[in-house]
């Protein structure tokens, strides 16, 4: 059989979904029999070097890059699966939602109480930077998704049966214990 | 001011119940209620401010923030944007000098956008303090306003014309047409005053009366059309220290304005039909519940009310009836459609927000105070006493055989003759078009927002669909050639409005986004369904309508609609209709903008979603890829 | 005269004594209807829609309706359960249930009833309303973005004159509720920890109470709501 696919990203959020995905412990000896790593931060391959067959999403979309990134994972992969709250329902960047972006800029670089060396009042605006969205965007109103998986983190459980499920095409199973949101 | 509110709360006996004319006589008073007003009240009527707050909230016409000396509520109907309402609202802004939602520098004008104020046969309309003015052209603003502002008053203003009929009545005095344009049993001239209650009444047994109407067939005109015999059977056998007859004169569906007319020119009639009422349930309390915008005939009402009694047709021994004891108020409501469905009616009447009761039980089991209720339309009333004057087989003359007697038409939208036209029930779509003079018409709306909009077009690929076993707008969908539909309880059941569209007309983005707007603005809010699903269908539509719109978007339209039909009260159970019965019937106007092309699209605008923080930051918009 | 009457649901026969509604008989029997805005000693008001039953092909909700005699009920069937997903995916959207945020999370009635039906992601759009946070009150803080409108708070907390400390806002698609901006400046300790407490979501939020329980020890990480009522 001919190992599936997989790459993974982490957009706006903040790696907790791939730490649950190495949760999954010894199993990962299994895993690696069953699938192969193409763009991932677990192998470090940082661009696609062919079709994938399921890209799994860690994190909503709250700049340009994470778009960007976002959109060449639709391109490349045939299954785009969002892992987590984050990438489900934008999680906690998203509790900016809704108030204004100059307020958070001038929370986070000027008057916030955590802001103590920026007496130039500077504000991030390189041209490498990527640029703040005005929003943080749940992956799905970005571009299609075919699966979601939610949890903050999700449970290495859930991880572990639905990529067995995608993988062998076997219907996924979902105990109650491990579909939780938090 | 704090003896004043005192005074105003001692004259309605501190009684909580009678919150909506407390608030009345504040707004009357002042223009509206402040914190301090309302810490009064909490105070005297022992409830927590949070609690009068909940009802100064619900409805339109209450307001905590001080008004100008004119305020002008323009009616925001489909009928009103049709007529040219947005030349007519420029005016205002520009005779005013001030913009909607807002007040003039001076304080002299406010502007502000009001759900449909039953005027749609000569609209754009719109009421300032309480008076309304009719068929307003930019011309008429400029000179109305400058009126105002050279001292006039607003009945000065009004009183350079008067409408027809009972409407340039010196008691009333308004410059509302009645624009009748076919009577038949209700509407016509033969109707001797008081004839029923003072003669008839009295050879009659209680019994009696509820047979005649039994036998008439007659159906609530109200929108429901549940059998009046029956209702005020129950009514009858329900026992209750009190028991109470509401005239249910809400008209607040878009479209209707048949009460008005009814109230105007035969005002004796419907009072007349509530003491048969009385006498037929045993009834000791009367209320009529007028919705605010009507107020302009509340002292003219109120004169009918007082010769009744006068003439000992209200109060002690009705007509010489021994016990028979009855008498009716005047109730005005404050600005909200959904006060029109019978329970939240009964609430707005204990002073409460105006939301629905669940069922069981009903009104005639435990209504207003829990007392054994029965709410009637104005024109179910009215009809009652044609039905006891002429006998229950007169009436089965006129109509079909599931839908009897006569139907009083709101007709408005498209046409030449926009008005009053009373019709047999069994009357079709097309021949409504053709009495009103519509030419060129592309869909007809039947029953309001709340019904259903009329194609065309066959809808015969429809009778056998999943869809055909949920979706039902109000009553059935038959599948034949729409326009030769009958209006009748088993075809196209209709509380009597009908707006007519042209083709020039677009139906999603004028009619269908009007519809629901309406929807977002009057729920009640209480179930989560009807609070929520309506905004986000419009949201969809809009999507749709933006150009972003695929396939999926229309079931999903669809399937939402079907979650909305568990709702508490017929509001929230047709808050969908707009856009499903637009689907049902003119799905291609919704085919012509998805795209075919792709399953997926967003509404998501890169550029637009950076533009905020780079401006903030001092940063050019350029994307280096793709 | 015998008060008992004998109904079914989804053709399980029901007995049980007049005068209960249709929950309350079922719950008598070992079936659970979901519920959110029904709460135990208060008065029923069918806000949240999730009881939604079928008789005679017509919805109804199951917490304001009293058994009677011979009812057919449908309430487990596809129809009925997608309606009542539906509902809870309306209320995830229109509100901001940041659940990993949420002193709530693990004892909320809205996130179990989330779980039970499996929900995965919403199918409506997310609104991320902007309700604002009132935390005027020494003890409560009410976190309006996450408040369902339930009522359970409306019509459970009371002063001793029968005041209400809370009350609904506005109408329709604006609709809030609040806590009385007088009444809440000295709401006594004890109420306002049952305010929480009845509270479904985490809408009410007793000061400088965070998250005490572990997760895993939680109201609903185990066990899945209803399942107390279930044979
Ligand atoms: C949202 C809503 C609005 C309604 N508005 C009115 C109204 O304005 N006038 C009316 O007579 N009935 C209205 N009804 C119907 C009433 O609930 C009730 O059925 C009617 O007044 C009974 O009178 P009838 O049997 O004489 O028709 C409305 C119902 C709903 C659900
Ligand atoms: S359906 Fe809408 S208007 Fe009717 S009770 Fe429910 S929320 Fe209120
Ligand atoms: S605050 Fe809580 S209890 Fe009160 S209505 Fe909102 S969700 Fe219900």
């Amino acid at each position: 059989m001919n190992k599936k696919v997989i790459a993974t990203t982490s957009l706006a959020g903040c790696f907790g979904c791939h730490m649950s995905f190495l949760d999954i412990d010894e199993r990962i000896l299994d895993l690696v029999e069953l699938v192969e790593f193409n763009k991932s931060p677990i192998d470090d391959i940082k661009v696609f070097t062919k079709r994938v067959d399921i890209g799994i999403i860690e994190g909503g979309c709250c700049n340009t890059e994470n778009i960007e990134v976002l959109k060449s994972f639709r391109e490349n992969c045939d299954v785009l699966v969002s892992l987590g709250e984050c990438a489900i329902m934008g999680g906690l960047p998203a509790l900016r939602n809704g108030i204004p972006i100059e307020e958070c800029l001038r929370e986070a670089y000027l008057d916030g109480p955590t802001v103590s060396e920026n007496k130039e009042g500077i504000l991030p605006n390189d041209e490498e930077l990527p640029m703040l969205l005005d929003n943080v965007y749940p992956c799905h109103e970005i571009v299609k998704i075919d699966y979601f998986l939610p949890g903050c983190a999700p449970r290495a459980d859930l991880i572990w049966d639905a990529l067995v499920a995608l993988v062998t095409g076997d219907e996924m199973n979902l105990p109650y214990e491990v579909v939780k949101f938090d | 001011m704090k003896d004043k509110i005192l005074e105003i709360t001692s004259k309605y006996g501190d009684d909580r119940g009678r919150l909506m004319d407390i608030l009345i006589d504040i707004h009357d008073l002042k223009g509206y209620v402040d914190d301090a007003n309302i810490e009064v009240l909490s105070e005297k009527l022992g409830i927590s401010i949070a609690e009068v707050n909940e009802t100064v909230s619900f409805y339109h016409f209450f307001t905590k923030t001080p008004k100008a000396e004119f305020n002008i509520y323009l009616n925001d109907s489909i009928t009103s944007n049709l007529r040219g309402r947005t030349r007519v609202k420029e005016a205002f802004e520009l005779a005013c000098d001030a913009t909607f939602e807002g007040k003039s520098e001076d304080g002299m004008f406010g502007l502000y956008n009001t759900s449909c104020i039953g005027m749609n046969d000569q609209d754009p309309a719109a009421i300032i303090n309480d008076v309304v003015f009719t068929n307003l052209t930019p011309y008429r603003v400029k000179q109305l306003i400058k009126a105002l502002k050279d001292g006039k008053s607003l009945q000065e203003a009004t009183y350079e014309s008067t409408g027809d009929g009972k409407n340039s009545d010196p008691d009333l005095k308004s410059m509302v047409f009645n624009n009748i344009r076919k009577g038949m049993m209700l509407l016509n001239k033969d109707y001797e005053r008081f004839e029923v209650v003072g003669k008839i009444l009295a050879e009659n047994s209680p019994e009696d009366i509820i047979k005649t109407v039994e036998d008439s067939n007659l159906r609530g005109r109200g929108g429901a059309g549940f059998p009046t015999g029956l209702k005020w059977r129950f009514g009858r056998r329900v026992e209750g220290e009190h028991k109470i007859i509401i005239c249910n004169a809400d008209e607040g569906e878009p479209g209707t304005f048949k009460d008005r007319v009814m109230l105007t020119e035969f005002p004796d009639l419907v009072f007349e039909g509530m003491v048969i009422a009385a006498y037929a349930t045993g009834a000791d309390i009367g209320l009529l519940y007028l919705r605010f915008e009507y107020r302009y005939m509340y002292n003219y009402l109120s004169l009918v009310l007082e010769e009744m009694r006068e003439k000992g047709y209200l109060g002690k021994n009705i007509a010489g009836i021994m016990d028979f004891n009855f008498d009716i108020r005047i109730q005005l409501g404050a600005g909200a459609y959904v006060c029109g469905e019978e329970s939240a009616l009964i609430e707005s009447l204990e002073g409460k927000r105006g939301e629905p009761r669940d069922k069981p039980p009903f009104p005639v089991e435990k209504g207003y105070m829990n007392f054994p209720t029965i709410v009637n339309n104005v024109e179910t009333l009215a009809s009652t006493v044609k039905i006891l004057k002429h006998g229950a087989d007169w009436f089965n003359t006129f109509g079909t055989k599931d839908s009897l007697g006569t139907k009083l038409l709101s007709v408005s939208g498209d046409c030449r003759f926009p008005g009053i036209y009373e019709v047999e029930w069994g009357t079709s779509i097309r021949e409504v078009i053709e009495m009103a003079g519509a030419e060129d018409v592309q869909a007809v709306q039947v029953g309001g927002p709340s019904g259903v909009l009329v194609s065309v077009k066959d809808v015969d690929h429809l009778g056998g669909t999943e869809l055909m076993k949920w979706y039902k707008p109000s009553g059935m969908m038959v599948a034949q050639k729409t326009y030769d539909r009958k209006l009748s309880y088993s075809d196209l059941p209709t509380g009597g409005s009908i707006i007519i569209f042209n083709n020039k007309r677009d139906l999603l983005k004028e009619v269908v986004m009007n519809f629901m707007d309406f929807f977002i603005e009057e729920s009640c809010g209480s179930c989560s369904t009807c609070r929520n699903l309506p905004y986000i269908m419009k949201q969809k539509l809009q999507k749709i309508l933006d150009g972003h719109g695929v396939r999926q978007d229309i079931d999903d339209l669809l399937s939402w609609g079907k979650v909305i039909k568990v709702s508490r009260c017929g509001l929230g159970q047709t808050a969908a209709n707009p856009i499903l019965s637009s689907i049902l019937n003119f799905r291609h106007l919704y085919e012509e903008y998805v795209q075919a092309m792709t399953d997926y699209d967003n509404t998501f605008d890169l550029e637009k979603s950076v533009e905020a923080a780079n401006k903030f930051v001092g940063r050019k918009t350029v994307f280096h890829h793709s | 005269m015998d008060q008992t009457i004998k109904f079914t649901i989804d053709g399980t026969i029901v007995t049980t004594q007049k005068g209960l509604t249709i929950v309350e008989a079922a719950k008598d029997n070992g079936i659970y209807i979901p519920t959110l805005c029904n709460f135990e000693g208060a008065k029923p008001k069918g806000c949240c829609r999730m009881c939604t039953i079928k008789i005679n092909s017509r919805y109804m909700t199951a917490c304001t309706t009293p058994a009677a005699d011979g009812m057919e009920i449908e309430s487990n069937t596809e129809e009925i359960t997608d309606i009542r997903k539906s509902i809870i995916e309306l209320l995830f959207v229109s509100g901001n249930h940041f659940c990993p945020a949420c002193e709530k999370s693990g004892n909320c009635e809205l996130q179990a009833l989330a779980y039970k039906y499996q929900m995965l992601v919403p199918r409506f759009p997310f609104i991320f309303p902007q309700k604002g946070i009132d935390a005027s009150s020494p003890r409560l803080m009410k976190e309006q973005n996450r408040c369902i409108a339930c009522k359970r708070c409306i019509k459970t907390i009371k002063d001793e004159e029968g005041r209400n400390y809370f009350a609904y806002k506005n109408r329709g698609y604006a609709l809030e509720v609040i806590l009385d901006p007088e009444l809440g400046k000295d709401i006594p300790e004890d109420l306002a920890k049952l305010a929480m407490e009845n509270c479904p979501v985490g809408s009410i939020i007793y000061k400088e109470k965070g998250f005490d329980e572990p997760i895993g020890s939680r109201k609903f990480d185990k066990t899945p709501i209803g399942s107390e009522i279930e044979v």
